[in-house]
This record gives C-alpha cells, sequence and structure tokens, in this order.
C-alpha cells in the first residue's frame, strides 16, 4: 500500500487521526482513546502488521507522546502511531494483547515515563528497584545522588 | 533488590501445592553478567520465569540527551559489548542520514569488514560460552584460539579488544593499519582450517545433540510477535537480516546468503550462528582484497547538528535488529533516544521457549537466545 491509500484506509479506523510525512515513515496521530481499535484493525485487517519493532515515548514537557513503530514480515513497510497524552495523569490501553514484545516495553515506559497501561497483565517495574521514585526519563527529573544528567 | 522472603511470600498467593521457587542469578556462572531469574519449579518441570533486570542498568538513554552527536556513539560500545562496531555503526548512519554526509568508498568498505569481523568474534564468544553451559569446557579453548586474532586485529586497528571507539560521523577516525589486510588474510586462512573441529567437537557430538534438539521450540508466528530478530528468528524460519531488506553501507554490493533453519529449537539456533560465521567470511573475502584508495573520512562540521525531526537507522548486530530512533529539536544534542536493543525482544520470549520444560533445559534455551546483559538493561 502506498502512504496515500494508507491515508484513505485509516480514518474509516480512526476517524480523528492525524498525518504527518515530513519524516521517513508516514506518521498517525490518534488520540488515546482510538489507539487500540486501530492497532488491531492494522494487525488483523487488510495491513497485517504483525511486526512492532519500536515501543517508547517521548517527553515534550507540555505533553507526552507515545511512538508505535509498525511493519510486516510480509509487505515490509513502516508506518508509525503516534498518541499524545496528559502529562498529569498518561494513561493509555496496552497493546501487549496484540503484539506479546509490548509487555516488556510498555513496562519498560511505565516506570521510565510513568505512563498507566490499562488491562496490561503485568504492570510492574522491570528496570528499576521497587521503591525507586520519580521517572528517570522525564525531562524534569532530578536525582542530586546519582548524577545521570552531564 | 529482591529478597529471598518476599519471593517466597509471593507463590503462597499463587496457592499451588508443591511449587518451589528458586533465584538464578544475579551471579549464577550461567548467566553471563547479571541477569536474576526467579524460576518457578514444580518438580523439575518450569511453571514459571520472571526476568529481574536493571543490575546493571546505567541510563544510557538519559545520558545520552545530554552528550553531543559526536560523543554519544561511544556510550553505544558499552551497551552491546560484543558488538560494538555495529552499535556504532548503527549511530554514524544515524547522523550520516539527518546531516546527509557523504561517507567516502573507503570507509564504507572498512566499515563492512570490521562489523563481519566483529559478528564472528561474537559468535565465537557465544560457541565457547553455550557449550561450556551444557558442561563442554573444551570448545571454549577453541573458539577464543580464533577469536583471539580477531581481537588482535581490533588492537592494531583501533587501540582497543573489546569497546571498540573507531567509527566517527562521516567515517573512521583513523586510516588502517599497514599490516590491517594481511593479518585478516592469516586469519581467514586458519579460521577456514579450523572450523571443521567445531563441527567435530560440538555439532557431531551427540550429547550435545540431544540436549539442544527439540528444545526451547520458537515457532515463527511467535518469534514474530515477541520481536525477536537475529539468529533466534531466524533459526524459525522469519527472514529478518537487514543487510538483506534495507541494505547499508556496501552490503547490497556483497553476495551472501541469509541463514535460515526451520526447526526453531536450540540445535537451529546454534546451526543459524555457526553457518552466518561462514557467510561472514565469504563477505570479508570478497571485500579484504577491494578496498579502495582515498580519504578515510568524510568532509565534516566540528559541531554537528541534526535538524528538527525524527530520525531511525537499523543495523543487523550478531544478536539482531539494533535500531536507533532520536527525536531531535534541532539543537547539538538529542532531545530523546531510544535505543531498540536485540537482546531485550530476545529475552522476553525466554518464559514463552522455557515453560513446561526441564530445569536442566533452561541453560540450552537461555544460551542460544545470546543475552548480552548490558545490551538489554541499557
Amino acid at each position: 500500500m502506498t502512504n496515500e491509500e494508507i491515508k484513505e484506509y485509516i480514518p474509516a479506523l480512526a476517524p480523528a487521526a492525524t498525518f504527518d510525512e515530513t519524516g521517513e515513515w508516514l506518521n498517525v496521530i490518534v488520540s488515546a482513546e482510538e489507539l487500540k481499535p486501530l492497532m488491531s484493525a492494522l494487525r488483523n485487517g487488510k495491513m497485517q502488521m504483525n511486526y512492532l519493532f519500536c515501543l517508547t515515548c517521548v517527553d515534550f514537557k507540555t505533553h507526552l507522546n507515545m511512538v508505535y513503530h509498525l511493519s510486516a514480515t510480509t509487505h515490509r513497510q513502516s508506518i508509525v502511531i503516534k498518541a499524545n497524552l496528559n502529562r498529569e495523569q498518561p494513561v493509555i490501553e496496552t497493546v501487549c494483547d496484540i503484539w506479546r514484545t509490548a509487555e516488556f516495553l510498555e513496562r519498560e515506559v511505565f516506570e521510565m515515563f510513568g505512563v498507566h497501561f490499562t488491562n496490561h497483565p503485568d504492570l510492574r517495574k522491570l528496570i528499576l528497584e521497587d521503591d525507586f521514585k520519580g521517572y528517570p526519563l522525564r525531562k524534569d527529573f532530578e536525582d542530586p545522588i546519582n548524577m545521570i544528567k552531564l | 533488590m529482591y529478597n529471598q522472603t518476599e519471593i517466597i511470600k509471593d507463590t503462597s498467593e499463587l496457592g499451588a501445592d508443591g511449587e518451589l521457587v528458586i533465584n538464578m542469578g544475579p551471579q549464577h556462572p550461567a548467566t553471563h553478567g547479571v541477569l536474576h531469574l526467579v524460576v518457578t519449579l514444580n518438580g523439575e518441570t518450569i511453571k514459571k520465569i520472571e526476568p529481574h533486570l536493571g543490575y546493571i542498568h546505567r541510563s544510557i538513554e538519559k545520558m545520552c540527551e545530554s552528550l553531543t552527536y559526536r560523543q554519544f556513539i561511544y556510550v553505544t560500545s558499552r551497551m552491546d559489548y560484543l558488538s560494538s562496531h555495529i552499535n556504532n555503526l548503527g549511530c554514524a548512519l544515524l547522523i550520516e542520514k539527518g546531516i546527509q554526509i557523504e561517507v567516502p568508498d573507503r570507509a564504507k568498505y572498512i566499515r563492512v569488514i570490521l562489523s563481519e569481523l566483529t559478528r564472528i568474534a561474537s559468535h565465537e564468544l557465544w560457541l565457547g560460552a553455550m557449550a561450556m553451559d551444557l558442561g563442554a569446557f573444551t570448545p571454549f579453548f577453541y573458539a577464543f584460539r580464533e577469536r583471539e586474532m580477531i581481537t588482535d586485529i581490533m588492537e592494531d586497528t583501533c587501540g582497543a579488544r573489546l569497546t571498540m571507539n573507531y567509527i566517527v560521523p562521516g567515517g573512521l577516525m583513523y586510516d588502517l593499519h599497514p599490516d590491517f589486510q594481511k593479518k585478516v588474510k592469516a586469519f581467514i586462512t586458519q579460521f577456514k582450517s579450523k572450523v571443521t573441529e567445531y563441527e567435530d567437537l560440538v555439532t557431531n557430538n551427540i550429547i550435545f545433540q540431544s540436549r539442544t534438539k527439540g528444545v526451547g521450540i520458537l515457532s515463527a508466528e511467535d518469534a514474530i510477535s515477541y520481536g525477536c530478530t537475529g539468529p533466534v528468528a531466524r533459526a524459525s524460519g522469519v527472514s529478518c537480516d537487514i543487510r538483506k531488506i534495507y541494505p547499508y553501507e556496501v552490503y547490497d554490493k556483497v553476495e551472501f546468503d541469509e541463514v535460515l533453519e526451520t526447526a526453531g529449537d536450540s540445535f537451529a539456533r546454534y546451526m543459524v550462528r555457526v553457518k552466518e560465521m561462514n557467510q561472514s567470511i565469504r563477505i570479508i573475502e570478497q571485500l579484504i582484497d577491494n578496498i579502495p584508495e582515498g580519504d578515510f573520512v568524510g568532509k565534516t562540521k566540528n559541531v554537528l547538528k541534526l535538524p528538527k525531526g525524527e530520525f531511525y537507522t537499523r543495523v543487523e548486530t550478531a544478536r539482531g535488529e539494533f535500531g536507533v530512533y532520536v527525536v531531535s529539536e534541532g539543537g547539538t544534542t538529542p532531545h530523546r533516544i531510544k535505543f531498540r536493543s536485540p537482546g531485550f525482544s530476545n529475552l522476553s520470549v525466554l518464559n514463552h521457549i522455557a515453560v513446561e520444560g526441564k530445569i536442566g533445559d533452561l541453560m540450552a534455551s537461555m544460551g542460544t537466545l545470546d543475552l548480552v546483559i548490558p545490551d538489554i538493561d541499557r
């Protein structure tokens, strides 16, 4: 599918989606509520996006931005799905029932950014200690003892 | 981090009779580093494996946010320390793509040769360590004999034997050592004459075969779903070699085969790596006599600034797909950097492949995933 075809295909799944074509791949920006149905459709529908190769979050100081890089092992086309989250109470639905790799990646985002993934089967800290306070990869995180900012 | 009483309390909540929880690691000899597995057993059958990470977490992604685009490359040598050249290459490619730096052909050829040498060295170390996990001590010395020649070449070329820093945005830090070609050719001759010894010692060994065949089976569908890449996925028949799919540098000019197996068990993962070493030799042979003369580094500014936007590059390390994702705000440092490390995804499949197997088979499953802990923790 070309980018134009994807741009015609996606509004049927997520009506409020907007597009950004400045980067290497087509970026689709959706709201947090629309994300899950769109992801299921991309995985199981005609696009067959079966490979989630990168899942991460970016802190833009005003809001958090979830980034999902999708591809398919059949046609090898990549697209990027993004969802903006509010910084005080970031909540989004998990995608780990669609791609199993998301389970660990979401746990990492949970501890590093404080994003809460609803319906995640095992949302605990993965890398940091259980009693660690704060979200280290957020821009306003300060740790006076263990300096990680140079 | 987790004390014994806490973990026992957790299992009583499971309410299962006869289940025993053991801690494997963080200092277990067979986990090659500080990986802590909490294994729930019923008799000898594994019911659940929970990895606890973070013993070697250095917050590299946060650190990189305050390093310039020239500096952050060298931190990645400390992630997957067995593929440091390839990690460096991934980062350099990203900057070259972002700023559109022209890389001289000479640098491209040398980068590919070094990447393949790194891949062989990494697989050699894996082969020795993996056989040692399964109780065979001798292959370790055989594998390290050849690996030593590569580390010597690396020492001549870039001054370090393990965490090499040789690749810079635009090319290479210095030109090659005058003996480079001679030494690489000597290594190829040595490797070719000795690789049959691995076959005799390990591949055809009946004990090794019965301990790995049919152990830790991973289906192609699950391999994709868990995001497995590299030899782990290729052993399940998933074609995922970045060098073939998205060729970078001069990989589109050389002939080599993507090694695929279909069994998906530990033995298939072993076979993929052994065959891959031969393919790497094939690539080096095609390039070593044809390194073009000329500059080893392209023209770059002293201060590098990536334009505003997002960049992603991927390279094939010895463990699989290594991706670098950079969000730039236009300054001299990245706003956010994410390393998609192959080990992290490969580790997440461990519970799936080892559950309902025997505890004795866990080392075979885990060993063939080829986990490097600094790569997972970052």
